[in-house]
């Protein structure tokens, strides 16, 4: 009997090795403004206020998520919400049961090679050479209600950060940040739920004014750097199933 | 005994008589000719899997684009409204049909269509595939106002026509998914890159300080702001193929997507037109009511009307527009004159 449950342990220690146990994570990215969750029909109402007291809408939401911690080979990833695409990534065959979850908002400057990425270009998420090039972090179109009470246009698009400044002699910061998560344990399958809070983009450390700071925000050095410190509040680990 | 004999016979009777057809040619599958600034910029071409292109099937199409066989009276072909000299359209604000009607939308241009990856094809986006939007004109009153069915019968009494389905698709049943699917594969060889600024950006010319400066105002969000609807030097389509309302009217009379959709917040919303070939594809936007690239130009520069769906990329609306200066409206003109492809309207292939 002896022999045969030493057998028994051998096989499963060499199965174990051999054949290691493999998970599938599936992130989930959702939305919210504050409390209250936004699908693509809540899209073009103007039912959310930001913390300046103005309200808005939102019309077009993509952004981009790379160097996910868990992933490897292509770690980049466009998630457009009004089209509902992107918003699940499916991570497979992964083989520890816990892992330090991070991704980076946006491109790194390694990362942010112009024209590179064929379906990043092919989805027109470019930004032009006269900017530095690379790619959008984030485009977030919408209307809001100026002072005049009229929903007039915002584009809150989140780029590298230029300082144009002196045209001959433009300088760059990189606004794309790192979204540390902490450490998650797997099983199986599991779902992670990734929240962004939208809110948070008008609200911490910058309260944002949209009456003043609403469009031509790409070239512009300063609402870049605001755009980047307030995004460190934005993304927060919700759920894991 | 002899009812295994009979079902023998029967069975040898019924595999010769049924596989005739279908072993007499395979027709060649067609490498479509990708330019180089495509290969290298964008994804994959949508080709669907269950219409492969093949030489037999392109070569079919383009015989029945250009054939009158195909409308009512047989006065019309698929090329009257788009003809390849004009990249495709006519320079007409609505086309007139056989029966001397006109619709109520411009005949879009046709080019770069496999590249169009969400399928949604129109001006309104109602037509989910290159296929099912063949299928419309030929049927509509308005346009060519036939008959799927008798437009069949009448191929199919054609043995030329015959030999030709036969060796494109296997079969000689002539109906309306074999007629679409062939048209189908000769638009999706339609391809647009040999442009000037496509050899500007293969380094083999270079742009007049006019149309680099064009290029410019085009790329600045301050200025044209125009790459986030219609391409850049990275995006050689000059679209983004999406749906949007462009502040051409207060309240609409023609819905366009909203009314595909069935969303009042799409209401006003139409297909962005790629830029190349502009200089041919006269008169402007889905309803032809620019004549020229000036008027164009100056809508986007000062004559946006707002509306509750005007997208938000639209600037300034309240003062009509960015106001660009006479300098860089012409530097604009400019630049979108270098996206004119000779090549492509005059392309042997292309013609009848």
């Amino acid at each position: 009997m002896l022999l045969i449950f030493l057998r028994c342990d051998k096989k499963e220690e060499l199965d174990c090795c051999i054949f290691p146990k493999q998970f599938t994570v599936t992130l989930n990215f959702t939305h919210h403004w504050n409390g209250l969750k936004i699908m693509p029909q809540d899209f073009n109402e103007l039912k959310f206020t930001n913390e300046n007291g103005e309200r808005l809408s939102i019309e077009r939401l993509r952004y981009l998520v790379s160097n996910i911690s868990l992933v490897n080979g292509k770690n980049y990833h466009l998630i457009d919400v009004g089209e509902n695409a992107g918003t699940s990534i499916t991570i497979p065959e992964l083989t520890d049961e816990s892992y330090a979850l991070s991704f980076r908002f946006g491109f790194s400057d390694e990362d942010n090679t112009d024209g590179a990425y064929q379906d990043l270009n092919s989805a027109s998420f470019s930004v032009p050479g006269m900017l530095g090039g690379g790619y959008h972090f984030m485009q977030l179109d919408g209307k809001y209600v100026d002072n005049n009470n009229e929903a007039s246009g915002f584009n809150y698009h989140m780029i590298k950060a230029v300082d144009k400044t002196d045209p001959d002699n433009l300088k760059f910061e990189d606004t794309s940040f790192e979204v540390n998560l902490g450490t998650i344990v797997v099983a199986n399958t599991t779902e992670i739920e990734i929240k962004m809070n939208l809110a948070e983009w008008f609200k911490n450390p910058n309260t944002w004014n949209l009456n003043e700071l609403n469009s031509i925000l790409m070239p512009n050095f300063e609402a870049q750097k605001m755009m980047r410190k307030n995004g460190e509040t934005v993304f927060s680990l919700s759920a894991v199933n | 005994m002899k009812k295994p004999y009979i079902y023998f016979l029967a069975f040898f009777l019924l595999t010769f008589c049924s596989s005739k057809e279908e072993e007499i040619y395979t027709p060649v599958p067609y490498n479509l000719e990708i330019p180089a600034l495509f290969a290298d910029k964008l994804i994959a071409p949508i080709i669907p899997a269950d219409n492969l292109l093949t030489k037999e099937g392109v070569a079919l199409g383009k015989k029945l684009f250009f054939d009158t066989i195909l409308s009512g009276d047989e006065t019309q072909s698929c090329a009257s409204c788009h003809s390849p000299q004009k990249s495709f359209t006519d320079q007409q604000p609505f086309s007139v049909g056989v029966a001397g009607n006109s619709g109520t939308r411009n005949a879009m241009p046709l080019f770069n269509l496999a590249w169009n990856f969400d399928e949604r094809f129109a001006w309104d986006g109602k037509e989910l595939s290159l296929e099912r939007q063949a299928l419309e004109p030929v049927s509509n009153p308005v346009e060519m106002h036939s008959d799927w069915k008798k437009i069949g019968k009448k191929l199919a009494a054609s043995s030329k026509y015959k030999d030709l389905f036969l060796q494109a698709f296997g079969s000689s049943i002539i109906d309306s998914t074999s007629i679409t699917k062939a048209i189908a594969q000769f638009e999706r060889t339609l391809i647009s890159g040999n442009a000037k600024f496509d050899k500007y950006l293969r380094g083999e010319t270079t742009l007049t300080a006019e149309e680099q400066n064009g290029f410019d105002v085009f790329m600045d969000e301050s200025k044209g702001d125009c790459f986030h609807c219609h391409g850049s030097d990275n995006n050689p389509l000059w679209t983004d193929n999406k749906f949007h309302n462009n502040g051409l009217d207060h309240t609409f009379t023609d819905l366009g997507f909203g009314a595909v959709t069935g969303d009042p917040n799409d209401n006003g919303k139409f297909k962005s037109p790629s830029i190349r070939n502009l200089v041919f594809t006269a008169p402007y936007m889905h309803d032809g009511r620019f004549a020229t690239l000036e008027e164009v130009i100056n809508h986007y520069s000062e004559g946006l009307k707002k509306s509750s769906t005007i997208d938000p990329l639209m600037k300034k609306v309240n003062e009509g527009g960015i106001r660009l200066s006479l300098e860089e409206k012409t530097n604009l003109k400019a630049f979108l004159q270098t996206l004119s492809d000779y090549d492509f309207v005059r392309n042997p292939a292309f013609q009848k």
